[in-house]
């Protein structure tokens, strides 16, 4: 098995060229130019055989690969933040054109002031578009998140958004298991279209449509949606068979007999492990659920996991302002129905890029007695 | 080419929702019989997503992409590229936009595609305001014109865009200004984008009637006045060569018979009027053309 150590934007970029995308679109912006530097490299040298368009803004980025994709063939951009924000219009456009476009995001906070380092605000703000959205944790997985994104997109005919953090996760070193092409090849099959822009068979994509009609379109988005769940676990189970890793919608550690359970989604989930460790070393039954697919968002399977269990710390990377982190609102609506629900804790956790140490964790689930789940949560 | 050689296959189905009299239904009728069926068009918010057809029928007989306002370029380019990449290098990629998506909102994204040298065939369709959502001005309009949102008149500190230069200013293969009012002209224009390779830009200037004020019956006749009276060029630039005038009245007329052909400049004062003809003639000059 081929091992090396590489950036989580390398692994990305890999993940990438291993898709064997046509079409490239991107305009850089930090955390996620080493993405597209890699990528830029691969078609210049030859190892990827593909367009390379140097775009003007991200408005553009999204905008050529939409076109490429409406062309009939794999479209891929990658951005984070202000340049994700900029391409709103066109990544609402897309799930109406229903082009499978993957867009790599690399989390990052939203000015002003100007901030580089990361927070979840930028995707978050994008969560009701009809994109899925997929938070990673590793090199590896944003690596292997990034080819399953290609099988699921071109299934569901829905956009997929794969998030890794800014600097944690896209500029540390990790070893990554480098997947061979041929695995890459078997797992995802070549992108053929059934309706693409075609002179032998003309046809007109995004005419005016009437309410009725438009309605239609859109209960079908959310079908779409709901149907997602069944293709992502059969990309998951052939991704097991091909590369011999699992994975799940969610994930979780040492949650089963666990009476405090964190919830987060993206790097930080590393530290909550170390921190669940520690609590656990100390007597305090803590557990962890990490968030992969926050869209479509399991709330069945959530609901199901977190039966029984006394509080549920929600570790926000964002909030919506006026009402609360994100993620708790998703746990809370899934747990509503539930008659014994558990405390549920709103905690934001950071936000542009203000560290986060174990130490922080564990004093949450230490101090749990003196918290109040009514208020959003704050730190220090 | 002259028009007598042109096809008679239409690419635009009868039924369109164009006003009638409108200059873009024509120059999209025409444009088409030039590029043929190997074409696909890239439209953003224009009077044209309206015209050609809603959901789900279709007015054009080649494929066609809608697109938000700001993007047709860079659509385009992805388009062509995927185009390139699946060995149909020789499909015509057309974004097909107003002034409005040219001259304003999609500005950027032109010049980016045409910096890029992209391999597309960029053409506006200018009707001097925005027209679809009910003749609000533009950097199209020009000075002096009434829209519903200059309604004493567009203010004449403003100068109407010279997008001909702003384009050729990115060296790109071939820019041209033409109108359907000239139709030998306007098809040996599109004849030679088509054989063009590189960034490709045709202006042309396109009546509104509702917009211009004007009777639908006249809207040839007031294309024919702009060009005559020197207040639309005809002119194109291949890269490389100087810019060539490709018609020339024998004399121009005065501007006045062109504006006044218009309820649009109604309310103009003779100094007015004098003012847009001061500038006028100073164009001309600096063309060598008086």
């Amino acid at each position: 098995m081929n091992k090396d150590m590489m950036l989580g934007s390398e692994a990305v970029a890999l993940g990438v060229k291993l898709a064997r995308p046509k079409v490239i679109s991107a305009y850089p912006i930090t955390p996620q130019t080493h993405i597209i530097e890699t990528i830029s490299e691969m078609v210049d040298n030859g190892e990827l055989d593909a367009s390379f368009i140097r775009v003007e803004s991200e408005l553009s980025a999204i905008s050529a690969a939409m076109g490429a994709s409406q062309a009939g063939v794999r479209a891929f951009t990658a951005t984070s933040s202000h340049g994700l924000a900029l391409m709103h219009e066109v990544l609402h456009w897309i799930v109406g054109a229903r082009l499978p476009v993957v867009l790599v995001n690399a989390n990052r906070a939203i000015g002003s002031p100007w901030n580089i380092w990361t927070d979840q605000t930028d995707s978050m703000s994008q969560r009701d578009l009809g994109w899925l959205q997929v938070y990673c944790e590793t090199a590896q997985e944003a690596l292997d998140t990034v080819l399953q994104a290609f099988y699921v997109a071109e299934k569901v005919l829905l956009p997929i958004m794969v998030m890794i953090d800014g600097f944690i996760l896209s500029h540390t070193l990790e070893e990554v298991v480098i997947p061979e092409q041929e695995q890459a090849d078997e797992f995802l099959p070549p992108y053929k279209p059934e309706y693409y822009l075609d002179v032998e068979n003309p046809m007109s994509f995004g005419n005016p449509a009437k309410g009725d009609v438009f309605y239609l379109f859109r209960k079908d988005i959310q079908r779409s949606m709901e149907a997602s769940f069944g293709v992502i676990g059969e990309a998951h189970e052939k991704f097991k068979k091909v590369f011999g890793r699992d994975y799940g919608l969610y994930e979780y550690y040492r949650l089963s007999d666990a009476d405090i359970v964190f919830v987060i989604a993206g790097a930080l989930t590393g530290t909550v492990r170390v921190a669940v460790d520690r609590l656990r070393d100390s007597g305090v039954k803590a557990g962890l659920l990490k968030i992969r697919y926050f869209r479509p968002f399991p709330k069945d399977e959530i609901r199901e996991l977190l039966k029984g269990k006394s509080s549920v710390i929600v570790l926000n990377r964002s909030l919506s302002f006026g009402s609360s982190g994100q993620i708790t609102q998703e746990v809370m609506g899934a747990l509503y129905y539930e008659k014994e629900k558990p405390k549920i804790y709103d905690y934001i956790l950071s936000l542009g890029g203000k560290e986060v140490f174990v130490d922080d964790i564990v004093n949450i689930a230490e101090n749990l007695g003196t918290l109040s789940s009514s208020n959003i949560l704050w730190r220090e | 080419m002259d028009f007598r050689d042109i096809t008679n296959v239409e690419y635009v189905n009868q039924g369109d929702y164009a006003c009638p009299g409108c200059g873009a239904g024509l120059s999209m009728r025409h444009a088409l019989k030039v590029l043929g069926e190997k074409t696909a068009i890239v439209m953003p918010a224009s009077c044209w997503s309206i015209i050609a057809g809603v959901f789900p029928t279709t007015a054009l007989q080649v494929p066609l992409m809608h697109v938000p306002f700001a993007t047709a370029a860079a659509v385009a380019s992805g388009v062509k590229n995927a185009f390139n990449e699946k060995g149909e290098e020789d499909v015509n990629v057309v974004c097909w936009a107003g002034d409005g998506g040219t001259f304003d909102i999609g500005l950027q994204a032109l010049s980016g595609a045409a910096e890029r040298k992209e391999d597309i065939i960029y053409v506006c369709y200018d009707n001097e305001a925005y027209m679809n959502t009910g003749i609000q001005r533009s950097s199209a309009t020009p000075p002096g014109a009434w829209t519903t949102t200059t309604p004493t008149g567009n203010p004449l500190v403003y100068d109407k865009k010279d997008m001909f230069n702003i384009v050729a200013s990115h060296n790109p293969a071939y820019v041209a200004t033409a109108t359907i009012a000239y139709p030998d002209d306007f098809y040996k224009k599109f004849e030679k984008a088509k054989n063009a390779k590189g960034f490709r830009f045709i202006h042309l200037l396109s009546t509104c009637p509702p917009g211009w004020r004007i009777d639908s019956k006249d809207s040839i006749k007031v294309m024919r006045l702009a060009v005559e009276s020197g207040m639309f060029v005809l002119m194109e630039k291949e890269q490389g060569k100087p810019i060539n005038v490709t018609y020339r009245p024998e004399r121009f007329i005065p501007v006045k018979e062109y504006l006044s052909a218009q309820g649009r400049y109604r309310h103009l004062s003779e100094e007015t009027v004098n003012e847009i003809q001061d500038r006028v003639n100073r164009r001309l000059k600096e063309l060598g053309l008086i």
